[in-house]
């Protein structure tokens, strides 16, 4: 429990300062064979299930392309369809809250707990909130209200109580098997509990059930929502959304921005594609439709209702060549074909966001400087974009980063000049050429048994690990010229 | 048919025996090759890392050399060099018209190896011999970008001797990446790894693909860790005069 408080804390920090560093803590991660085994469990089996549902669906590429068109058009009216978002939840009798920052959200949520005179917070999955860190600020900045704010997906309480962070989009403990859930919660019930699998969940059950009921607030996260109806859509599998959401008196949804579709029949095309590419099912168990607080002839439901539009900046995406980005569902099918996720797991990439759309939105919403690694630890495969049921181009884009580093100034001298003098041999076939001559004569120390196995930096990345075959005695160039029978 | 090649640089420099092999097996089919002298490098290791006015530079070096109606196709022994021509030259260029036009123009001639044999010349049997079990790794490009997957895997059936198997996970990359293989050496070698515990499960003896460069990452690997693996590009399988020349 101690170790894995203190690698996030090491996570939080290494990204914040840039120290370690993606290889760094790839290097961990590749060292972990336990964690390897979790992947490759994982991921074997949500991608045969994606298989399998996308099989079904006679109109799969059409649906990816109808998703694509919706996410454009929304973009490129995001602020209409926002207004009639906030017009619709008020007409229901909700509140809403426009949220530039992160702080904005934290500031709000703080306020309205001591307003209700809230201890406990109940709240289902939401990436939104672990991007904006909203458990530890408020318990941090709301110190004084003695606030307890308890997650309530399995896994992410899981997380939360290991003080660990979610490594996966829609799989936040993917990292950890049964025997280490086994110890995280057994430290909770203060026994040994079984690594059995029933039995942990039901120790969950048991335990959050408590914290169901003694909720004052409920906080959850939208996978989307509806401009025209105001209503937020919540996909899950397990029953904690419907608790958190309707238990406590006062329901707060925090949204961002670009969760957003104009009409409910858009839901068709999104709720079809996001279980079946995130975690290969038809559907999840729950798939939830709530429009505002509960109104006076309903059963259940909470007495109020506040949905926070979260920007934290989304909206400086808008109209630039990185828009795309915003059209991500989280469905996490990218990480899961992703073969750098798959070999490093979630944490590597140091971010709330990890895998392919992570390496592309974490620079995107906290600046290049801040992760600078990550658009750089993808082999730009292309297999994201091929699996994206919403076609964004990812690897286009972490192309697109890699250039705006390189006019920003961030990829360094050496790579300047090295890259200055790429072009100028490449320009110049002369220079290319007498270039080869004199790599042929420099490497003949370096060349042992026919391979050149040491190289100096950078490229002693390359020979630290591999063989490299030295340069031929004669180019293509001098075989044609001799003639080639 | 006029066809121009396009050798890519670590080609000519590294294992020219692929040009000389892509050279036969062309002229084996009756087309005319011709090399044109000025080339260097697609430009695609600027590209890649982000420097992209200066691959911009070597793209207009590219266009200068294959640029004109003299040759009917380009053909390239490299999934990878082929898609940077293709598929990214009218990225690069997006914003100038005039190069757009110009890439554009020439993207549509450039042909990756198997697919101008199946494609274009339309053919998918070449009478050639090979005794050995053999895995194809279709480069990453290849695949997804120009979605040539199947033309090369039909020519190695159809090759005497060789048994094509297929092995777990064959679309996940090699690992290779350009300078992702300097940059991220631990994660690009256990990519490698992985390719090559495959390998080692599916029985094969001879690894074949159509990216010199996913052979080079993979060969440098089986290398260092001692596995006796063959590494071919199709085009040495093919090759007329392999049996001949060892």
């Amino acid at each position: 429990m101690e170790k894995t408080g203190t690698e996030e804390r090491a996570r939080r920090e290494g990204l914040a300062s840039g120290v370690e560093g993606f290889n760094g803590r790839a290097r961990r991660a590749l060292a972990d064979p336990e964690l390897h085994d979790s992947i490759a469990l994982f991921t074997r089996k949500t991608l045969k299930g994606r298989a399998a549902r996308l099989a079904e669906l006679p109109d799969a590429p059409e649906l990816r392309e109808r998703a694509y068109h919706i996410k454009q058009e929304t973009m490129a009216n995001l602020d209409r369809y926002l207004g009639q978002m906030a017009d619709a939840v008020e007409a229901r009798g909700g509140n809403v809250f426009f949220a530039e920052t992160g702080e904005d959200v934290v500031r709000y949520v703080g306020e309205l707990a001591r307003e209700k005179g809230a201890k406990v917070i109940t709240k289902s999955k939401s990436m939104a909130t672990e991007e904006i860190e909203l458990n530890r600020r408020l318990e941090e900045e709301y110190g004084e209200l003695g606030l307890e704010v308890v997650e309530t997906d399995l896994g992410e309480w899981i997380a939360q109580l290991a003080g660990d962070a979610p490594s996966h989009i829609v799989a936040p403990i993917m990292h950890m098997n049964r025997h280490q859930i086994a110890r995280v919660l057994s430290g909770v019930a203060g026994e040994p509990l079984p690594p059995d699998v029933k039995a942990l969940a039901g120790f969950a059950r048991r335990r959050l059930r408590e914290k169901f009921l003694a909720a004052d607030i409920g906080i959850s996260g939208a996978n989307f929502g509806v401009a025209q109806t105001g209503t937020v859509c919540l996909v899950t599998n397990e029953g904690n959304g419907r608790l958190v959401t309707s238990v406590p008196p006062v329901h707060v949804v925090v949204m961002g921005i670009e969760k957003l579709v104009p009409r409910f029949e858009d839901l068709e095309v999104f709720v079809q594609l996001l279980a079946r590419n995130g975690t290969g099912q038809k559907l999840t168990v729950y798939t939830s439709f709530i429009t505002g607080p509960r109104g006076a002839d309903e059963l259940d439901g909470p007495e109020e209702f506040h949905l926070i539009l979260m920007d934290n900046g989304r909206s400086k995406l808008l109209g630039t060549e990185f828009e795309e980005a915003l059209y991500c569902i989280r469905c996490g099918s990218c990480l899961n074909v992703c073969p750098v996720y798959r070999q490093t797991g979630g944490h590597a990439y140091g971010s709330t966001y990890s895998g392919p759309i992570g390496a592309v939105i974490t620079p995107l919403l906290k600046g290049d400087r801040e992760a600078k690694d990550l658009p750089h630890a993808s082999s730009l495969c292309g297999a994201c974009w091929e699996t994206c049921p919403v076609g964004i181009p990812l690897h286009d884009l972490l192309l697109k980063l890699r250039n705006r580093q390189v006019d920003e100034g961030l990829a360094g001298k050496a790579q300047e000049i090295a890259f200055k003098g790429f072009e100028e041999a490449v320009e110049r076939p002369a220079l290319y050429r007498a270039g080869a001559r004199l790599g042929r004569v420099a490497q003949r120390p370096l060349v042992r048994d026919g391979s050149v196995r040491r190289l100096p930096p950078p490229l002693s990345g390359w020979t630290d690990f591999r063989d490299l075959p030295p340069l031929a005695e004669r180019s293509f160039r001098e075989l044609w010229r001799e003639g080639i029978d | 048919m006029r066809v121009a090649l396009f050798i890519p640089c670590y080609v000519d420099l590294v294992s020219p025996e692929v040009g000389v092999s892509v050279v036969r097996v062309l002229r084996s089919q009756g087309v005319e090759v011709f090399y044109p002298e000025g080339q260097t490098c697609c430009g695609q290791p600027a590209f890649n890392s982000g420097f992209f006015e200066e691959a911009r530079g070597a793209a207009r070096h590219f266009l200068d050399v294959f640029g004109g109606e003299r040759f009917d196709y380009v053909v390239c022994p490299s999934g990878s060099c082929t898609t940077m021509v293709s598929h990214y030259y009218p990225f690069l260029f997006r914003e100038l018209p005039e190069e757009l036009e110009r890439a554009e123009g020439i993207g549509g001639r450039v042909r990756e190896f198997s697919d101008f044999l199946a494609n274009v010349l339309g053919t998918e049997e070449f009478g050639a011999r090979f005794e050995g079990r053999a895995v194809f790794h279709c480069g990453c490009h290849q695949r997804r970008e120009l979605g040539v997957l199947e033309e090369p895997q039909r020519i190695l059936r159809n090759v005497e001797g060789l048994e094509l198997v297929g092995w777990e996970n064959e679309e996940l990359c090699c690992g290779f990446g350009g300078t992702f293989s300097v940059k991220m050496p631990e994660v690009s070698v256990a990519m490698a790894d992985e390719k090559i515990r495959a390998l080692e499960k599916s029985g094969a003896d001879t690894l074949v693909s159509c990216d010199p460069s996913c052979l080079l990452h993979l060969k440098g690997r089986l290398d260092r860790t001692g596995h006796g693996t063959r590494v071919l590009h199709l085009a040495q399988v093919l090759d007329p005069r392999r049996g001949r020349v060892g």
